[in-house]
């Protein structure tokens, strides 16, 4: 991450001195940072809404249930994660609400699971395998159906706007399997 | 089948909305003190997340503001080009890991140019890479920072092979329907 972020930098500063347009450097980073605070800000409310629902689900036993009866599924994938743990119920909830394309229910799943995992992580401040694996699933586009594409192809007059569900669920699945076979065979070499 | 999935959402929606307050209502806890005690932590999450979002938001907007992404497409479109990734797209394909409302918009004004627009393979191409890629940078910042791990290890790695892959695909597959 670190080289990212010096690497995006360092050309940022390059083609700003390249075109002579050196003050577009500057206001995009300003931009970039009020567009940070903005999205954290925007989650605070549904973020506590769902965070209040789980916190009810959790007292009334719901999560370990449901992480019991995700056990088949998630052993094989987590096997560092004990049997149920309330990480597996978070993690079952993110990548339903992923697939469903309930967006702004998925992050607070996903920041809870992390929360959970944490708790299980001997080195904090440093992913655990799990954790990494947690976060390579999410960045392959879990959703069933991408409706924001369909409703903007609608918009634009196309004559077949969901035409593109199968090819894309199709691409979603190689990426899928990518990321999940990538993070597993990446976690024995990366210390 | 769009409508379906959308009809199915709503309800599931409304299942964990309403259902979770009733289980637990009839499990005798005490739904409104836990809904309080949880949703407490949801200003301190956001809180939390806001110095690595600004890193890599920051980071990006510079990249971006400087016209480097438009420079890097203008240096790879020869290349990509006849693999199946015209130049109209590969902007996007660029800016998707980085920023979804970015390629989104890009997204929308391939949509929008006279001559491509949502039927042609560059729009085709283009909404199947918005479905199937993610904003790996974004999601990584968000879930790393709520918990504070500033070292992802392999998770870039592999999240970034993951998008590479969704890219690929959606050439081979747009290529193999439309090209």
């Amino acid at each position: 991450m670190n080289l990212v972020f010096v690497l995006l930098l360092a050309a940022a500063a390059v083609a700003g001195v390249i075109k002579g347009d050196v003050k577009a450097v500057g206001q995009g980073a300003f931009d970039g940072a009020t567009q940070g605070v903005t999205l954290a800000i925007g989650l605070v409310g549904v973020m506590s809404l769902w965070l209040g629902l789980l916190k009810i689900a959790e007292r009334a036993g719901l999560i370990e249930k449901l992480a019991r009866a995700a056990r088949p599924i998630f052993r094989p994938l987590f096997p560092d994660v004990p049997e149920g743990h309330p990480a597996i119920s978070a993690m079952l909830l993110n990548i339903a609400a992923n697939m469903l394309g309930l967006g702004n229910a998925a992050t607070p799943f996903g920041i809870k699971a992390m929360e959970e995992l944490e708790k299980l992580n001997p080195k904090p401040g440093t992913a655990t395998n799990a954790q990494a694996l947690f976060l390579a699933i999410n960045t392959a586009s879990l959703q069933i159906v991408p409706t924001t594409v369909i409703a903007l192809r609608a918009s634009a007059h196309s004559s077949d706007p969901a035409g593109i569900l199968l090819p894309t669920m199709g691409a979603t699945f190689c990426a899928l399997c990518v990321a999940i076979i990538a993070a597993k065979l990446l976690q024995r070499v990366w210390p | 089948m769009r409508h379906v999935f959308e009809l199915a959402s709503g309800y599931i929606l409304l299942l964990l909305l309403v259902g979770i307050p009733l289980y637990g209502f009839a499990k005798g806890v005490k739904v409104y003190e836990a809904f309080v005690e949880g949703a407490k932590e949801g200003f301190a999450v956001a809180v939390r997340i806001i110095p690595f979002l600004v890193a890599i938001l920051a980071a990006v907007g510079a990249f971006r503001g400087a016209g480097a992404m438009d420079a890097l497409a203008r240096v790879l479109a020869p290349v990509t080009g006849p693999l199946g990734l015209p130049a109209e797209v590969l902007p996007m394909a660029l800016v998707r890991p980085l920023s979804g409302s970015g390629s989104l918009g890009l997204l929308g004004n391939i949509f929008a140019t006279p001559g491509l627009g949502p039927d042609s393979y560059a729009g085709r191409l283009g909404s199947i890479l918005q479905g199937s890629t993610e904003t790996t940078f974004y999601v990584l910042s968000v879930y790393c920072g709520s918990v504070g791990v500033v070292k992802y290890r392999h998770a870039l790695a592999a999240g970034l092979l993951a998008d590479a892959t969704g890219l690929v695909a959606s050439i081979c597959i747009a290529r193999a329907l439309w090209g």
